[in-house]
């Protein structure tokens, strides 16, 4: 349901599942050591996974799948943001730092000043879908029209071809790093100088489920989401850069071979050059096994598995 | 025996003692840590960024006005719901009302009241608000008015029983006295028993009113959180951000001691004091000094 709640829920559940793994994990290796049964001669190591809010699920996925063929490793993976997660970089606190944006400036410059290289890796895409309800007989837009509708420039459906009705925008809350995002690529088109702002009357829904529902039952509606969270009874857009460009329907293969507009990498950032069993962790979420997982989880792997 | 009876109720009285300075001290508590958190926000923005008409925090746009008048229109739209048709239900059910009819409508009332906010939300959403919006040809049901119905459905069983209660209160002597000088049933309850069941009645519309203003998950789910300034009635029947709902959504993900973490404490500050000038009207109506004519009456 729409809650807001949710978010906090989840934040609880995903710190019981990272207690419990740590537990299952300490449990496990005492259990080997106490039988005697693997000789392990290699040390246990720990690799601190720390930031965006987006990844923590495929992170998670990743450390537990991990674990299961090294289990001499232990990953432990915490959410709280991309900002937080670089932030604990460069205080030099955790090993691997997710964001689902790149690094600022600022935060590059902190780094160098506090002795740190940060090295940027890209991991996983996420696309965004623009969906409208099933009945609005809308196939594509351009960038261009996507922009206008959230700011305000174009109201009614029939300026771009469609029914003569009202539109309602619909969007993230501001705290959501895809509101971010949307505001940044889309409605600012990239353009760091524009100041475009969100038409006031846009809808800010506390979750994507709420924005699903809505256009669910609206025919005025619009929105957008991760492609994740898009299902059958909602119609997926096709979005062109501009007006000379194809119109592409967002999917696993339109973001790989990059014709799809509004896809987005997802990083993981390290200090410097990888070693030891970072290095070996990150050279394994570049196999196929790992690849998939991302798949599973709805977002879109950096090559097909 | 005489000495631990003595210990005993030296403990008692000392622990409701406590309890009931306890209210006290949180009470205070809870606004001096408000004043604390919140006040930074004035010396850190700007009054006329407060009073501008836009609120984006992500890009230091502070502007409160559409959030204060959100919270008004929708409060104001439930009193506005919830008012008559809790007094007709609180004079039907004690006045008009056979016995039998009495005995289950009080008991659903109070059920209702029972219904947690998120599931009338849940069922706005799902229900309510799409058959709004083809009942009025609306752009979309998440709307200041769907909010109003809603919460004034919760608002509802407050001011009927508390209101039920009052009426109950007024002395059989008073009807009777009235039908026996030949008014009407209607004149009866209209003239004599309202009137005179007047202090409770305000206290039940207050408390109502009270429910209303500091709802929050009803309001988030079907208001849909746009924050446009009132442009006339038709703005009734369009989507409000209140600041319950904006606090509710913003405070998670906020960084502590920031710009915008103070300022959604100052909103809390205002929602505190709304409460509280709603809490003294009530009061102050309640303990004014009656009329002759009242006094007699009561």
């Amino acid at each position: 349901m729409v809650i807001v709640d949710i978010i906090a829920l989840m934040k609880i559940i995903h710190l019981i599942i990272i207690i419990s793994i740590t537990i299952l994990l300490g449990a496990c290796t005492n259990d080997s050591q106490a039988e005697g049964t693997v000789p392990s001669s290699k040390e246990k190591s720990t690799i601190e996974n720390k930031g965006s809010d987006t990844m923590v699920n495929l992170a998670l996925a990743w450390a537990e799948e991990y674990h299961k063929i090294k289990p001499d490793v232990i990953i432990s993976v915490t959410g709280g943001g991309s900002g937080t997660g670089i932030a604990a970089l460069i205080n030099g606190t955790v090993d691997i730092a997710n964001a689902s944006r790149q690094m600022k400036d600022v935060e590059f410059e902190n780094a160098l000043s506090n002795g740190k290289n940060p090295n940027e890796i890209i991991v996983a895409r996420d696309a965004i879908a623009i969906i409208v309800n099933p009945n609005n007989p809308i196939e594509s837009l351009t960038l261009k029209q996507i922009s206008d509708i959230y700011s305000g420039k174009i109201s009614n459906w029939i300026d771009i071809g469609g029914e003569d009705r009202p539109i309602v925008r619909l969007s993230r809350e501001t705290n959501s790093g895809t509101h971010v995002y949307f505001l940044e690529e889309v409605l600012r088109l990239g353009d760091k100088e524009v100041k475009t702002l969100f038409s006031q009357d846009t809808l800010l829904l506390p979750s994507s489920e709420g924005i699903s529902s809505e256009i669910r039952i609206n025919p005025n509606a619009i929105g957008y989401d991760g492609l994740g969270y898009v299902t059958p009874d909602l119609k997926v857009i096709a979005v062109a850069k501009d007006e000379e460009a194809h119109y592409v329907l967002p999917s696993v293969e339109t973001v790989i071979n990059n014709s799809y507009p509004i896809a987005r990498d997802l990083y993981m950032y390290i200090d410097g050059e990888p070693t030891g069993v970072t290095q070996e962790y990150l050279a394994w979420i570049f196999s196929p096994e790992a690849q998939l997982i991302v798949k599973d989880l709805g977002f879109v792997p950096i090559h097909n598995p | 025996m005489q000495e631990s009876q003595n210990w005993s109720e030296f403990i008692i009285t000392r622990l409701i003692k406590i309890a009931g300075y306890s209210a006290i001290v949180f009470v205070g508590a809870i606004f001096f840590f408000l004043l604390k958190e919140g006040l930074y926000a004035l010396t850190e923005v700007q009054f006329s960024t407060f009073i501008s008409d836009r609120w984006y925090p992500i890009e230091g746009y502070y502007g409160l006005l559409p959030l204060l008048e959100g919270s008004l229109i929708v409060t104001i739209g439930a009193t506005l719901i919830a008012v008559p048709i809790g007094l007709g239900t609180a004079v039907f059910i004690a006045e008009v009302a056979p016995r039998w009819a009495r005995d289950v409508l009080k008991p659903l009332v109070e059920v209702l009241g029972g219904i947690p906010s998120v599931v009338l939300g849940f069922l706005g959403i799902l229900v309510f608000a799409p058959y709004l919006r083809v009942l009025f040809n609306l752009p979309t049901g998440l709307s200041a008015f769907t909010g109003s119905v809603l919460l004034a459905a919760m608002s509802l069983p407050t001011i009927v029983s508390i209101a039920e209660d009052a009426l109950d209160t007024v002395p059989r002597s008073y009807r009777n006295a009235s039908l026996a000088l030949g008014a009407t049933e209607w004149q009866t309850i209209w003239n004599v028993t309202v009137p005179a069941a007047r202090s409770g009645i305000v206290t039940a519309v207050m408390l109502g009113i009270g429910r209303t203003i500091g709802e929050t998950m009803t309001v988030m789910m079907v208001t849909g959180n746009a924050g446009v300034l009132f442009k006339g009635v038709k703005s009734f029947f369009n989507p409000v951000r209140t600041m319950t709902a904006t606090i509710a959504a913003e405070m998670g993900e906020v960084a502590t001691g920031s710009i915008h973490y103070h300022v959604l404490f100052f909103i809390g500050i205002l929602l505190f004091m709304f409460s509280l000038a709603i809490n003294i009207t009530a009061y102050a109506v309640v303990n004014r000094k009656r009329k002759r004519s009242e006094r007699i009456l009561s």
